[in-house]
């Protein structure tokens, strides 16, 4: 049967998706990193890979709450896909977007050392995904999205 | 938060993020402007989350504590969150124990 394909990749046999949407508030940090991890554990990841995702997802959030809306309450938007054996998650704000995306991801570098801030967000959402792509402009708000590969193939689909 | 003369024992919460970092600073910041405290020991022993924003705080109350002549210890540090302070670097500038039983070093 000739089925019309549908948009966004939705058309897949082995996709899933997720989005959800809240006030950026210090104090959803947990539940959106957990609400990722818990997205994710249908790839059955082990704990590590687990952590690692809840640990560049809360570096990502601190980001738009920090950085992106400067303590102001807006939304932030997390949008995650799973593709085979593939987790793909983005964090949107609509913020003040980021001037120089290259110096901003270098290891240490920050424009609130005054506020304890390491400098090591980028560098450690590096360090825990695969891949990771920042999109933003001054006043366009800023993109994140990562990508990790889940090794363990036992998926709910098969 | 415990001191035992010049050293204060912080007991850090389950997950250390942004959320939770603020309130630590700020209560051992109170302390530290007291006077008194030389040693900060951050005890990690409950602790299964940590990102940035900790190793933002840990590299914060370092740099107060080395004006003053003192040190920031973290102990009962898990293998993951090892991992994260050796990924930043502080393991350079703090002491971080693994030992189940931890004895303060004397100087």
């Amino acid at each position: 049967m000739d089925t019309k394909k549908k948009v966004r990749g939705a058309d897949m046999e082995n996709t899933n998706e997720m989005i959800i949407e809240f006030d950026s508030r210090s104090c959803n940090e947990s539940f959106a990193r957990v609400t990722v991890a818990a997205f994710c554990t249908q790839l059955n990841p082990t704990l590590e890979e687990m952590t690692d995702i809840k640990t560049a997802v809360s570096e990502a959030i601190t980001n738009a709450i920090v950085h992106g809306y400067e303590g102001e309450i807006h939304k932030i938007r997390i949008e995650c896909r799973i593709r085979d054996n593939e987790m793909e998650v983005g964090i949107i704000d609509r913020g003040r977007g980021i001037e120089n995306v290259k110096k901003a991801m270098e290891p240490l570098f920050t424009t609130k050392p005054e506020q304890d801030r390491s400098g090591m967000g980028f560098a450690f959402m590096e360090a825990f995904m695969d891949e990771v792509t920042v999109d933003s402009a001054p006043g366009q708000g800023t993109q994140v999205w990562m990508k990790k590969r889940i090794s363990n193939k036992n998926t709910l689909f098969e | 938060m415990l001191k035992k003369g010049n050293c204060l024992m912080v007991a850090v919460p389950g997950e250390l993020d942004h959320h939770t970092a603020e309130p630590i600073r700020r209560a051992v910041d109170k302390r530290l402007e007291e006077g008194v405290v030389r040693n900060v020991v951050f005890d990690f022993r409950n602790t299964t989350f940590m990102d940035s924003s900790g190793i933002g705080m840990l590299m914060g109350r370092y740099r107060l504590l080395r004006y003053m002549g003192g040190t920031v210890t973290a102990i009962h540090v898990s293998d993951r969150l090892l991992r994260i302070m050796q990924l930043s670097g502080i393991h350079k500038f703090i002491e971080i124990s693994q030992e189940t039983v931890w004895t303060q070093k004397r100087k």
